[in-house]
């Protein structure tokens, strides 16, 4: 029987990384549903979970997949689901559950094409502003956007320690390309892996309020069946759980919802830097398109462009304090993404009209090749913005 | 309000988060009775209270979990049954109660009754049927007489209501049963059966609604109450298929399957986490 | 209570008699109580509690037979009777 950490080397898609990430984070509960391109996931964790403990199930939809992954999640069991778009826009309702209630999780959005049923088998980054908004009501999250299969491991197991911290659901916002894309995958041995458990509840059961922050801002967590007699609910609510259905509760629990990602930025933001010392033309982008654009980086300079890349790990929340800080000095900003402009309206908000920005985007269905950025830039750099 | 009161416990006060009494549900709202039935037949059944769940969705029923001090979780609409189906599989020793209305459980949730019901996942099931959707003011719901009055039929109910023990019983339960709060006492018994049986067990509890259901159909609380009197006749041993909702031609009430099969949670590990698997080299692809 | 053919056990035999309590505060008039109890022991009081509603008073005390029907249709958990002790059922046995 496999353990749960499979150290070695391997060849392998992104989604059975993803999968393989998981189980290294302690995930022991999956609730699914097939769907193109995502359906390896759920497929190689439904074989895994068993052989370390967990439990697999493949629901009747998405939405009943989100829900069960809630459920598992509060009765203390990391929980995960994988999905893509359409997957995605109906876990929507119960991710906002998840977000209210505080409980860990993580979702996986392998981004197909779309709108609506778009091109199944083939990859787009169209779900970014989704990830941020798609759920109702006004409340942050966290979404993380690998660039490899090899990023992909890491970074699940990074989504649920920071699903696990801040007790949120966090979003990996991975697409086809990197989902399907067979690579080299380097599982280190278990106990170079950090991972991290909600915190929780010491002292008197009796007086113990569910949603009370403790030293780090968040609320330890209670499971069911542990004796605290926790009430959960999606309603407004105060720290006891209770709905108390006044604007000041609605003002305090957002604080606290929002509050306890707004202050650690810092720990939740991770962005990674390519030649940026000294560029004047900025690249943003995630995914496999920060990945296509590395080659117009080097590309660029040959063409004597001091080109940079600015390669965004964590999308959401969004780099805000970097993007103003290099467009107070550099001569433009090039947002390059599977989609027609939804970083980039971030990007260009934040660069204030302190530097030209522009998109390079694609309704979906292939990447952005290289040659497609270096003729931007150039068009930049010759000022023909 | 300024003359000191005697403080007097209920019974139940124990189970109950008696902060929070007076509850919401309307004078003669059948809920509350429902409610109180299957604290009852939580503390009877000797089941282990600690690790016992509620788990509810939206509506008037779906209030009820807050009102239970015990662990209980709100849920979204119609969406109780597969956060239930997660906690129970992720955590087999939970006691997991989903109580919840006909509107929650049969219209949005309906996919999730069946198919957890054909996994034997399992629950109980308590199933507040109002006949309307009594939060939102009384719109017609998928157990509404055909006929009624409600808000969002104002010349009538054209379609005809669910067979609720039907639904059940054809999906796979293993325990159904339909009681009114009138018949209170077999209504805890019922109840009390359900929590015990392994699989998934399903309770139909018929309730008046005066504010909402029962001003539009002239049926005052104890109107409705005496039609649960004068119009139902106790038959456990009626076949699912005979127990269509029918005022006039009268419900027939009862405990009609009481079985056992094994649960989601059985076949799970004979068939995905067999003894070859745990113990020899064997991997699963 | 009357007999028509005296039992040989009536003098070993007593009735439950139960005391009805009422958590006024709690009530919403529904009425349920006072119709559905067996042996009428309840009616409307005329009093109103908190809330502005008529909660039951317990009219015919020495009636109750503590068969908790009152506690157990009540949807507000403002009822219940209990066991009235021997010496306490004495006192309203009728005969």
């Amino acid at each position: 029987m496999r353990p749960a950490v499979l150290t070695g080397e391997y060849f392998m898609t992104g989604d059975v990384a993803c999968a393989e990430g998981a189980l290294a984070a302690g995930c022991r509960f999956f609730g699914g549903y097939p769907i193109t391109p995502a359906t390896e996931v759920a497929e190689h964790i439904a074989g895994r979970l068993p052989e370390v403990g967990g439990t697999f199930i493949q629901m009747e939809d998405e939405i009943a997949a989100m829900a069960s992954i809630i459920g598992a999640s509060c009765a203390g069991v990391k929980s995960m689901t994988s999905t893509s778009g359409p997957g995605f826009s109906l876990m929507m309702e119960n991710i906002g559950l998840a977000v209210c209630t505080e409980t860990p999780c993580v979702v996986v959005n392998v981004q197909r094409a779309g709108p609506s049923t778009g091109l199944p088998t083939q990859g787009a980054q169209g779900d970014m502003m989704q990830a941020r908004w798609g759920s109702h009501g006004h409340y942050e999250i966290i979404a993380l956007a690998p660039s490899s299969p090899q990023e992909i491991f890491y970074l699940t197991v990074e989504a649920f320690n920071l699903s696990e911290t801040y007790r949120s659901p966090v979003l990996v916002m991975t697409d086809e390309m990197i989902g399907h894309l067979s690579e080299r995958v380097v599982i280190p041995e278990a106990k170079k892996i950090k991972t991290v458990s909600r915190p929780r509840p010491k002292g008197s059961k009796a007086r113990f309020k569910p949603f009370e922050p403790g030293p780090s801002g968040v609320a330890p967590m209670a499971s069911a069946g542990e004796g605290y007699h926790i009430h959960v609910t999606g309603l407004t609510h105060d720290q006891r759980g209770y709905p108390v259905m006044t604007v000041e509760t609605q003002e305090a629990m957002m604080a606290q919802i929002m509050g306890k990602i707004q202050r650690n930025l810092d720990d939740i933001i991770r962005i990674e830097e390519y030649r940026l010392e000294d560029a004047e033309f900025v690249i943003v982008s995630y995914g496999v398109s920060a990945r296509t654009s590395l080659a117009a980086v080097d590309e660029a300079r040959e063409l004597g462009i001091k080109a940079g890349l600015l390669r965004l790990i964590t999308v959401w929340p969004f780099p805000e304090a970097r993007i103003r800080s290099l467009a107070k000095r550099v001569r433009g900003l090039v947002t390059v993404e599977i989609n027609l402009g939804q970083i980039h309206l971030e990007v260009e908000r934040c660069a204030a009209g302190q530097a030209p920005s522009l998109l390079v985007g694609h309704p979906g269905g292939t990447i952005i090749p290289p040659g497609r950025v270096v003729e931007a830039l150039q068009e930049f750099s010759r000022g023909g913005v | 309000m300024n003359q000191p009161r005697k403080q007097e416990t209920h019974p139940l006060d124990g189970l109950l988060r008696v902060d929070r009494i007076p509850h919401i549900w309307c004078p003669g709202c059948g809920i509350g009775t429902a409610f109180s039935a299957s604290l009852i037949a939580m503390r009877e059944s000797g089941i282990d209270l600690e690790k016992t769940v509620m788990v509810s969705g939206i509506g008037c029923s779906g209030r009820g979990a807050g009102y239970v001090n015990l662990d209980s979780y709100h849920t979204t609409h119609g969406r109780a049954i597969p956060f239930a189906t997660g906690m129970k599989l992720a955590k087999p020793e939970l006691n997991v109660v989903v109580f919840s209305g006909d509107g929650d459980l049969f219209a949005i949730g309906g996919n999730h009754f069946i198919h957890a019901a054909r996994r034997n996942v399992d629950l109980t099931v308590v199933c507040v049927n109002n006949f309307n959707y009594g939060m939102t003011g009384g719109q017609v719901a998928a157990t509404t007489p055909i006929n009624a009055r409600t808000t969002t039929t104002p010349a009538g109910n054209p379609d005809g209501p669910f067979n609720l023990p039907l639904l059940a019983y054809a999906s796979g339960a293993t325990y159904v049963a339909r009681w009114t709060i009138l018949h209170t006492r077999e209504l805890m018994e019922s109840i009390q059966e359900a929590l015990l049986n392994r699989g998934f067990s399903f309770v139909e509890i018929l309730s008046p609604c005066p504010i909402n259901y029962g001003r539009r159909n002239k049926e005052s609380g104890i109107a409705s109450l005496k039609i649960y009197q004068d119009k139902t006749i106790i038959r456990n041993d009626a076949r699912p298929w005979e127990l269509e909702i029918d005022f006039d031609r009268g419900i027939v009430l009862g405990k009609f399957i009481e079985t056992e099969r094994p649960t989601c949670t059985d076949r799970y590990d004979s068939t995905c986490r067999p003894k070859e698997l745990l113990e020899g080299e064997k991997t699963l692809e | 209570m009357e007999f028509w053919r005296v039992p040989f056990d009536s003098e070993e035999i007593q009735v439950t008699r139960g005391i009805v309590h009422i958590l006024e505060d709690r009530c919403k008039g529904c009425g349920y109580c006072i119709e559905y109890c067996p042996r009428d022991v309840l009616a409307f009081s005329s009093r109103f509690n908190a809330k502005g509603y008529h909660p039951p008073a317990v009219e015919r005390p020495d009636e109750c037979v503590n068969c908790h029907y009152c506690e157990i249709i009540c949807p507000e958990f403002a009822i219940y009777s209990v066991e009235a002790s021997p010496e306490q059922a004495q006192g309203s046995e009728k005969g």
